[in-house]
């Protein structure tokens, strides 16, 4: 375990590397600079913002000292943020995202995982068809047309639950109103993906051997299923995690913006259209970090539940 | 199944056939008498993209203006509808040569922290938003005071700046030449004074929350990023018994849409701005509601006068304005109001707006001539213009450079190729007068005089990206900035208006608006040109 836990730890360093500078000279390349505005700056005053933040120095040395400070935990100064760093934007903003992932997640596998179970257990029925209609649905429907239409059925018409914002009272006093429709829209894809995953390979376990063993021992339906069948039948999705995991981040740029909620995602788009180097950088290789930690904890997960895969 | 049914349902109607908003409350706004004050005196504001900093001398965009306004006062501030009024300065004297201002400070100003705010506080703001290593963007607008470009440029210390403090309550500013909009420049936060000891504790983190100390009507008491910057009431403002509201919540919302759908669900008071598409709706839905005024902004397409095919080729340029008919372009393309132009200042007070004398003509008119000039320029149906048009990537830009085409293609029969960018490669490509040909120029001015709007078409301005160059119109912007008579030097700068307008190196589409939605039971807010409003002029009524 602990061999396992040191190669993925030795493997990840160069894949981080890459990352890194791939982000950093590619947002170099791009056209336009951090302090390009509309208005043009006096010389002199750009020569001491290009020197306060290093911008001055050899791309080779900018980078070798992102890598330094990296290193250290230092994730730099933000450029569009005058008064902030990244490290302290970051801490921010992950809780948010963080929050909203989680719940995402969790929600996108419970109502998942019933879902397919219900689908396969009812296979070429009603409930089946019903169910794998609305999973359709969740995949082809964009989540840039179905949360603005959430707001305004839920916000504008009925005024039942906020339209955007962060919640400022705790999560449990209110706080949550400002979530839900957030995760559901996030959720949403994600649920459908989960369904028809668990839908498949539930259909494959209740087919094989050892269930028609527990069939004619007369065991009751629901032991057979929650017992024996549902965890070899979770396998391929616990595999799904970790590109899910990718789907929620990327998901929440367009969640955060339309719903106003202060995430990683909403400053990653806007630190990219004003060049902030930093911030960008920033999160890429924070969330690089989380997706191969993710991927790890799966592997994890999925070595629990197949004994095959541990060698 | 019935959500999906609903969802679906709402989402084959098109926005403009939605159902009606929720029926107006009950209660009366303002109560019986329409000026009853709400308990709660809380304002919430939308406010586009999120502030970079709360500094006044390193903030550059609108959206911190906004908050800097409530935050800070200046020497001179603005009434509800822009008119120039006292501020952290009580009265000014200026010398007969227009070049020396003196002021004196309200008696009972205070820092948000109970200190007196005192002349010197003035002359060190204007000091540190001069010195080059504030890393002030917006330093250039300080030229005015005498020495300001020296130092502003390194080569004076910022002791040289022309400010300084006569006594406790006296400041003198003094110009290098008159400037009769240094008034209207003395609300800009970057002539704001700081607070001096905080300054110099907590170095460039004195604006967070916490450590700033501010003079205005407001103090910063939280700012969390991306989701709200929330200022509550100074007790120590010199007029805070005139002031009503408690709290002023600012909302960081860059999406329009998503602006508008919190405003319908009554989460703000105002908005930033109003997406455009959704116009018609809200003047149906939301008449009342919606406030649109002209505000101090030019749109207009440049030509490159350095490059072929506009190098030298004025009746070109003129073919060009002429076959465009305006009131089609803001009618059925902008609809939010717009004003259609023919010259490049807007509406500023005390200037007569320039205009060719084709303005007055019919289309018909225009387009007769439009095909001359072509003809003269050389082009023609079997020969005719190819050119590449540039605007910043959006969609109201989009829709218009499409309709413009099709406008010069029916009349001219010009073959234009629309090219779009991302705003910060755009600048840069604009900027190099090489790659450009005919491109998206938008001016929103800094202050309300027609110099802001004049100068850049400077031969050695920087934001000259026409590259035009007239050294008749230089000089008199010159001339202009050395006369003391404000009425002479108004009709300097119109004569250097019309002459430019003769060479056409801009070409005028439309004067911009201010787009603004505003609950009925905020009371005090009124439009102006500058589209400033400070929180402290308005009242929450009963609702």
């Amino acid at each position: 375990m602990l061999r396992l836990f040191l190669r993925r730890l030795f493997e990840s360093i160069p894949t981080l590397l890459i990352l890194i500078a791939v982000t950093f000279f590619m947002m170099r390349m791009a056209p336009g600079g951090p302090f390009d505005s509309e208005k043009r700056l006096a010389p002199e005053v750009e020569a001491n913002l290009r020197a306060a933040y290093h911008l001055d120095e050899p791309l080779w040395q900018q980078f070798g000292r992102y890598l330094w400070n990296l290193a250290r935990g230092d994730f730099g100064p933000s450029f569009q943020y005058r008064d902030r760093t990244v490290t302290e934007l970051i801490a921010s903003g992950f809780p948010v995202s963080l929050q909203l992932g989680a719940l995402a997640m969790l929600l996108a596998v419970v109502v998942g995982v019933s879902l397919g179970s219900l689908a396969a257990l009812r296979q070429n029925r009603a409930a089946d068809y019903g169910t794998m209609a609305v999973a359709m649905t969740g995949i082809s429907v964009p989540n840039f047309v179905l949360a603005p239409l959430l707001i305004l059925v839920f916000a504008v018409y009925l005024g039942w639950l906020p339209a955007g914002g962060l919640g400022l009272d705790g999560f449990f006093a209110g706080g949550w109103r400002n979530l839900v429709l957030p995760v559901f829209t996030l959720a949403l894809t994600q649920v459908a993906y989960i369904a028809r995953l668990t839908r498949g390979s539930m259909i494959e376990v209740l087919r094989s051997n050892f269930i028609r063993t527990a069939k004619a021992q007369g065991l009751p339906a629901t032991t057979i299923l929650l017992r024996h069948a549902l965890k070899p039948a979770l396998v391929p999705v616990v595999s799904y995690l970790g590109p899910a995991t990718a789907g929620l981040i990327t998901g929440s740029v367009v969640i955060e913006t339309i719903f106003g909620l202060p995430g990683l995602g909403r400053y990653f788009v806007t630190g990219a259209l004003n060049r902030d180097y930093t911030l960008v950088l920033g999160i890429v290789v924070f969330y690089g970090a989380l997706i191969i930690l993710f991927n790890f904890l799966v592997d994890l997960i999925y070595g629990w539940l197949d004994p095959r895969s541990r060698e | 199944m019935v959500l999906a049914g609903a969802l679906l349902l709402a989402a084959c109607s098109r926005p403009g056939d939605g159902p009606a908003p929720p029926p107006p409350p009950k209660v009366q706004v303002g109560g019986a008498t329409g000026q009853e004050l709400a308990a709660e005196q809380i304002l919430r504001k939308g406010n586009g993209t999120e502030p970079e900093t709360l500094d006044p001398h390193r903030a550059e965009g609108v959206t911190s203006s906004n908050v800097l306004r409530d935050l800070f006062e200046g020497l001179v501030t603005e009434a509800a509808d822009g008119t120039l009024i006292p501020g952290a300065a009580a009265s000014w004297t200026v010398s007969g040569d227009g070049r020396v201002y003196t002021f004196t400070l309200q008696p009972r100003g205070r820092w948000s922290n109970g200190d007196p705010v005192v002349a010197e506080d003035f002359a060190f703001g204007l000091r540190r938003s001069a010195d080059p290593s504030t890393l002030s963007e917006y330093s250039a607008i300080l030229y005015p005071i005498d020495n300001a470009e020296a130092v502003v440029n390194g080569q004076l210390p910022p002791e040289k700046l022309g400010v300084r403090a006569l006594d406790e309550r006296t400041l003198e500013i003094r110009l290098h030449s008159p400037t009769p909009y240094l008034l209207g420049l003395l609300t800009h936060s970057s002539t704001y004074a700081v607070h001096r000891p905080s300054v110099e504790k907590f170095g460039d983190q004195f604006a967070r929350p916490g450590n700033l100390v501010s003079n205005g009507a407001y103090r910063l008491n939280a700012w969390k990023v991306q989701s709200h910057i929330q200022l509550v009431r100074n007790p120590h403002y010199w007029e805070d018994d005139k002031t009503t509201i408690d709290e002023v919540w600012y909302y960081p919302v860059e999406n329009a849409e998503s602006e508008l759908n919190r405003y319908r669900a009554n989460e703000f008071d105002m908005t930033e701005t109003v997406p455009n598409r959704q116009i018609p709706w809200l003047r149906r839905n939301l008449p009342d509601e919606l406030r649109i005024a002209p505000y101090l902004g030019s749109y207009v397409y440049g030509f490159n006068t350095s490059q072929p095919p506009f190098k030298d080729n004025i009746p070109l340029r003129k073919a060009l304005a002429l076959a465009l008919d305006r009131d089609i372009l803001v009618e059925k393309i902008t609809g939010a109001g717009e004003i259609a132009s023919y010259g490049w200042v807007p509406p500023v007070t005390g200037y007569r707006n320039q205009q060719p004398a084709w303005a007055t003509w019919t289309q018909e008119q225009r387009n007769e001539e439009a095909r001359r000039q072509y003809a003269l320029a050389g082009y023609s149906a079997e020969k005719p213009l190819r050119v590449q048009l540039l605007h910043n990537t959006e969609i109201n830009h989009r829709r218009l450079a499409v309709a413009m085409a099709a406008m010069w293609r029916d009349v001219l029969g010009m073959e234009t190729e629309i090219l779009n960018q991302e705003w910060q490669v755009f600048l840069q490509t604009r900027r190099t007068r090489i790659d450009t040909q005919v491109f998206r120029y938008g001016w929103i001015g800094d202050y309300d005089d027609p110099y802001t709007f004049a100068e850049i078409l400077e031969s050695k301005h920087g934001l000259n990206d026409m590259a035009y160059d007239n050294p008749r119109y230089d000089a008199l912007l010159l001339q202009a900035s050395r006369e003391a008579d404000p009425a002479a030097r108004m009709q300097l700068l119109e004569e250097a208006e019309r002459i430019m307008l003769d060479d056409m190196p801009v070409l005028p589409i439309y004067y911009y608006v201010s787009k603004q939605l505003v609950k009925p039971w905020v009371a005090g807010y009124a439009s102006n040109i500058m589209d400033h409003h400070h929180t402290r002029h308005f009242r929450i009524l009963k609702h």
